[in-house]
């Protein structure tokens, strides 16, 4: 399977051979990721790092992904300072910068940002979340802690919170269901899934249940996927408080679930888990974002043709 | 007598096209995204709300040019049941029914105030054309917004 010189913009359209494939790259990561050993697989070549948003892990792991492979970062550093500033369209600042590096890593506010990096670059884009829309190396490190941590064939998995404008939880959902996952969708009514997403991934091969508290699927699944809830989502603090209180999870709750269940969150928790949880065998959602580290080292591998 | 001949309270037309089986009151809208009047050198006249074999329609009558039936596809997105008729020496040499393209670009705008194809960059709007459904749906190419009704309100 042949990835090199490809924008990795979305995983929507991947098919499971080109996810399992990925995975199976980043498991030959780790030894590298975790520092155990040396590596000058991507020497002598450059990653150019744009954020045009603020972002510490997915930054942060993108960076040392590069680092620890042998190559060096390029960063855009701080907007304000930049030509960005002063009215450069993106799809100059590409043109620009693809002079300069031989990858692309792009974090933007608007929706459809990275399809039009590709349009203008002529090294591969990573798309490091656009807007609301794509986060694909969020999706790929998710699937990996699933696989590392649980297992991908014959899974159950809950999702709880906001599902409704959690990019997150659709493009997650989206790729387990080409593993025909059992999902437990838990959230307030007013954050539920939308139906257009639901029903997609029913055809792909999903069976979905929809719950309205974690006590009603919790002792039943392999993993739960936590995700936060955005206060300013809610008419009133008061109302914010009540949905916050019963999508929490507490030793409490954790009292008859299965003894291999894995807890992820995608990070930066709120209050949604309490502290107690994370030293609890459940807990794995530190390790979840060390994994983004060999699933980027694999994915900047693969895209630069080092590996195949 | 074709549908053709009997719109004589337009003028009928010596050499060009005429769309015809417009959806009626859309006939404005076909105008637009065909740039017409503006790139055309001759007469160009619509009908509107006339009377025709399957209750109301619109036509427009384009003096002079002969159009593509690619160039014309996209209007299949508000038409979709209009006919390309090309004239030449006033008789219907060549007659086609539009079909909804499976891709568009340039004629209506995202719906999506965020995405990237509604801000300054140099690009057009792309649409997927889907038509699986009974009812026709755009996704946008850049953010995946569907528009799925009043396509014609948003025309560029």
């Amino acid at each position: 399977m042949k990835f090199k010189d490809h924008h990795i913009i979305s995983t929507r359209n991947f098919s499971r051979e080109m996810i399992d494939h990925i995975l199976a790259a980043a498991e030959k990561m780790e030894t590298i990721a975790n520092g155990e050993q040396r590596s000058d697989l991507l020497a002598g070549k450059v990653l150019a790092v744009l954020f045009f948003e603020p972002s510490t892990r997915t930054r942060m792991s993108f960076e040392t992904a590069m680092l620890r492979l042998g190559g060096d970062v390029l960063n855009l550093g701080s907007v304000d300072a930049s030509s960005i500033s002063k009215g450069e369209t993106l799809a100059d600042t590409i043109r620009v910068v693809d002079g300069y590096a031989d990858a692309i890593v792009l974090r933007h506010p608007r929706e459809g940002a990275a399809q039009l990096a590709s349009e203008f670059s002529r090294v591969p884009v990573l798309n490091a979340g656009d807007g609301a829309g794509h986060h694909p190396t969020q999706t790929l490190l998710d699937l990996y802690t699933i696989k590392r941590e649980s297992h991908l064939d014959g899974l159950k998995i809950a999702l709880a919170g906001d599902l409704k404008y959690g990019r997150t939880v659709h493009s997650l959902c989206y790729a387990l269901s080409l593993y025909g996952a059992q999902i437990t969708l838990i959230s307030p009514n007013e954050l539920r899934m939308p139906e257009e997403i639901i029903s997609d991934i029913i055809a792909r091969g999903a069976k979905i249940i929809e719950v309205d508290s974690i006590d009603d699927a919790i002792n039943d699944v392999d993993v739960l996927y936590m995700t936060r809830i955005q206060k300013e989502r809610f008419p009133d603090a008061a109302e914010y408080q009540k949905v916050a209180n019963k999508l929490k999870i507490t030793m409490e709750t954790l009292k008859d679930v299965k003894h291999e269940l894995k807890i992820m969150h995608p990070l930066p928790r709120v209050n949604e888990i309490d502290t107690k949880v994370d030293d609890t065998p459940h807990a794995c959602y530190f390790k979840q974002a060390f994994y983004g580290v060999p699933v980027r080292m694999a994915l900047l591998g693969l895209v630069l043709g080092a590996i195949e | 007598m074709s549908d053709i001949d009997t719109e004589l309270r337009v003028r009928r037309i010596e050499n060009g096209t005429v769309i015809d089986h417009i959806t009626a009151g859309k006939a404005l809208n076909v105008l637009k995204i065909l740039g017409l009047p503006d790139s055309s050198q001759g007469v160009v006249s619509i009908l509107l709300n006339s009377k025709g074999k399957y209750g109301q329609k619109d036509v427009v009558k384009i003096e002079n040019r002969e159009l593509k039936v690619e160039e014309v596809d996209k209007i299949a997105l508000i038409a979709p049941n209009a006919t390309i008729n090309i004239i030449r020496n006033f008789n219907v040499t060549r007659k086609n029914k539009v079909h909804i393209p499976s891709f568009v670009e340039g004629v209506v705008e995202c719906i999506n105030p965020n995405c990237i194809s509604n801000s300054n960059e140099p690009i057009t709007s792309k649409f997927k054309v889907n038509t699986e459904d009974t009812n026709l749906k755009l996704r946008c190419f850049y953010c995946g917004r569907v528009i799925s009704e009043n396509i014609a309100e948003h025309l560029l």
